[in-house]
């Protein structure tokens, strides 16, 4: 099951239709069998400052959720009152159906974290360091050990898992917190910067465990990021934080819809001999029917960018320029459909003016 | 491996709840492992065996005239020892043990809570099925654990030594003297123990902490007397008179008291000499008359006990105040630093 290629962007939504965004005013105890987080108003503040802002929330069964924002946007603050590590200044948070302010020791049975920067104690082995968590856990001694070594091999370390944890880099630390957080066989998982320290290859094999975990066990993930390619490509869906508040959540689709330009866009690769050949192009290019516009590559061999009107026509349109392109007898390359990078839309969300808080049905 | 081995059996989880006895056991593993440990125990046996030897030579040589053969064996631990032609006076066992069993109580507490911030530990333990109070709890056991184990090693390895070398038999009375002078240093030792498990939730850096913590033993232990001399003469001052002189005593042990060091004391070697029939000096000149006139006896166990029961009720007092304020200030904390 987990074979399935990596698909990197684009990705169908997955089985359940998911609300693009939470009702205004929703009940945070509103049943639901496949809601694992779900905060309403969540609101945390220091003295004058804000952390985090009239937060709205929801991770269902079954997806990975990601949290994106710039350093101190309230993403760790967040975390920690689902946890029930800090207490929520007004609003309200449930996590597995439990309300983690007043009964933060079965949250934290169910609930696997791996805070930012994680630590371990460097004198203790990998092994014993779990062992440890287990032991916290209460989970039987036998089934630990079974359980401690399924994990540390599920996140690559088997080999090093007796080695003193001071002699670890940081991306073998942060696997052996995945592997923390794993031990308790949780219902959800939270993680805080899980990948940052982790090799390129590295990474790949952590968010392949991360799917595998959320597709075969119906797990459901919160991870927090600033590495957008990372939160692209595995994330079901994204919540955009800034300056404490939730200003986007969705699917990349979604969220493309509301912070891209709205245009759909083509690209079409074509190896051009000289400037004749070049103004043919642009000129074909941008008689076809249904393009808005049609953007050169900055240097001869990078491919154009055709923007199309609509979003139903980019097939047709697509069968239109390469018959025309054909027909000239240029030479076609490549032609495929532009999906905007999280980047682009993280940039635009940030720039974008907040949304006034009577908006969101609340005063 | 796929994820679905984990999921294997659904684990009943329904244990009452004892996260401390969990953190206490892995501190208390890593406490006897520590080199800390190590040292602390052999800093403590020298501070014990120098002393021991000169006390054994001198109740061997006076074992005939010492006041009572009932208290003979129990003088290893309270005499001062006369070493060298000189007559340099060394401190007892009990005096030695005194200056250093604060160390013992700060090496084991003075990074409980800091070092975990260090290592970054303390998020990752918090977020574990365990209340928060655990963890200080469970440190604090441990550490009382490592502590009651040294104190029990080392007053063992001093009572078989005067075993051998001496050839006396402790009686009853002396072994219950040794029981309880034993548990108030324990007490003793917990206070420190507490008062380095507050600096290590108030002081971020282990380092600092453990600095502050030396600073606190210097003060406390050795010039702490000094101190009280010279607020004693400001404010009393000596120019002559008996009465001036005795209203000066008076004023330094009441300010003498306030140091844990004296209480300690105090208790210590009230409760293992049977000879020490009072705390306090004289308050007038009668009373100092009567003091000299007063024929020397021993004090039976109770009433040693008696005379310091207020000395003891105030360590224990200062050492539940001390891990009260740092559990409090703890459990307020926020989780990130």
């Amino acid at each position: 099951m987990s074979a399935s290629p990596r698909i990197v962007s684009g990705r169908p939504p997955r089985g359940r239709a998911i609300a693009p965004h939470p009702g205004p005013s929703g009940d945070v105890d509103a049943s639901s069998d496949t809601i694992r987080i779900r905060t309403r108003g969540l609101t945390k503040r220091y003295g004058d400052l804000v952390a985090v802002d009239d937060l709205d929330l929801d991770v269902h069964a079954g997806e990975i959720y990601g949290l994106l924002g710039q350093n101190g946007a309230g993403k760790t603050t967040t975390i920690l009152m689902l946890l029930g590590l800090t207490e929520p200044t007004s609003g309200a948070a449930r996590v597995v159906g439990l309300d983690p302010a007043r009964g933060p020791l079965e949250v934290k049975r169910r609930v696997g974290y791996m805070p930012d920067s994680v630590g371990f104690y460097g004198d203790l082995t990998g092994r014993q360091n779990v062992r440890y968590t287990a032991r916290l856990n209460r989970i039987d001694r036998d089934e630990a050990e079974e359980t401690i070594g399924s994990v540390l091999d599920q996140v690559g370390l088997s080999d090093r898992a007796d080695d003193p944890v001071e002699t670890y880099s940081r991306g073998m630390l942060q696997r052996l917190g995945i592997a923390d957080a794993l031990v308790k066989d949780p219902d959800v998982l939270i993680l805080d910067e899980p990948t940052t320290a982790i090799d390129p290859l590295g990474v790949g094999e952590v968010l392949d465990l991360l799917r595998r975990l959320v597709d075969e066990r119906e797990m459901a993930i919160l991870l927090s990021s600033h590495l957008l390619n990372q939160v692209q490509s595995v994330c079901d869906r994204i919540g955009i934080f800034a300056s404490g508040r939730l200003i986007g959540q969705g699917t990349m689709d979604e969220l493309a819809a509301r912070f891209g330009d709205g245009r759909p866009q083509l690209e079409v690769g074509l190896e051009l001999a000289d400037q004749p050949e070049w103004e043919r192009a642009a000129s074909l290019l941008g008689a076809v029917d249904g393009v808005v516009a049609v953007h050169p590559g900055p240097r001869p061999i990078d491919p154009w960018l055709v923007t199309v009107r609509d979003r139903d026509e980019v097939a047709a349109i697509r069968t239109a320029i390469m018959r025309v392109v054909a027909e000239a007898g240029l030479p076609l390359v490549s032609i495929r459909s532009v999906v905007p990078s999280l980047e682009d839309i993280y940039r635009r969300a940030i720039a974008s003016p907040m949304p006034p808080r009577d908006a969101r049905g609340r005063p | 491996m796929t994820a679905a081995g984990l999921r294997g059996t659904r684990r009943e989880r329904s244990v009452p709840h004892s996260g401390w006895m969990v953190v206490a056991g892995k501190e208390f593993g890593d406490h006897l492992l520590s080199v800390r440990f190590v040292v602390l125990f052999i800093v403590l046996g020298l501070a014990a065996a120098i002393p021991l030897y000169f006390a054994a030579s001198a109740i061997r040589a006076v074992a005939s005239s010492v006041t009572d053969a009932q208290a003979v064996f129990i003088a290893l631990f309270w005499l001062a020892p006369n070493v060298g032609a000189g007559g340099v006076s060394l401190p007892s066992v009990a005096g030695f043990l005194a200056y250093v069993a604060p160390l013992l109580g700060l090496a084991f507490a003075f990074d409980a809570i800091n070092g975990e911030r260090a290592e970054g530990t303390l998020p990752r333990l918090l977020s574990q099925p365990i209340h928060r109070d655990d963890v200080i709890n469970g440190k604090f056991a441990a550490g009382l654990a490592v502590i009651g184990l040294v104190l029990v090693a080392v007053v063992g390895a001093i009572a078989a030594f005067g075993l051998i070398r001496l050839g006396i038999v402790p009686a009853a009375p002396e072994f219950l003297r040794l029981v309880l002078w034993v548990l108030v240093t324990f007490v003793y030792v917990s206070l420190w123990l507490a008062f380095g498990m507050l600096l290590s939730v108030v002081v971020r850096r282990a380092a600092t902490s453990a600095l502050v913590g030396f600073g606190a033993w210097l003060l406390f232990t050795f010039f702490g007397g000094l101190i009280v001399s010279l607020i004693g003469g400001a404010i009393a001052p000596v120019t002559g008179s008996a009465e001036q002189q005795l209203a000066n005593n008076g004023l330094q042990e009441t300010l003498r008291r306030l140091l844990p060091d004296t209480l300690y004391r105090e208790a210590s070697l009230t409760l293992l000499n049977p000879q020490v029939t009072s705390v306090s000096t004289p308050a007038t000149i009668g009373g100092y008359e009567q003091a000299q006139q007063r024929i020397p006896s021993l004090l039976s166990l109770d009433q040693s006990f008696i005379l310091v029961w207020p000395q003891v009720v105030a360590l224990v007092a200062l050492t539940v105040a001390c891990f009260a304020l740092a559990y409090v200030t703890f459990m307020r904390q926020e989780v990130r630093a």
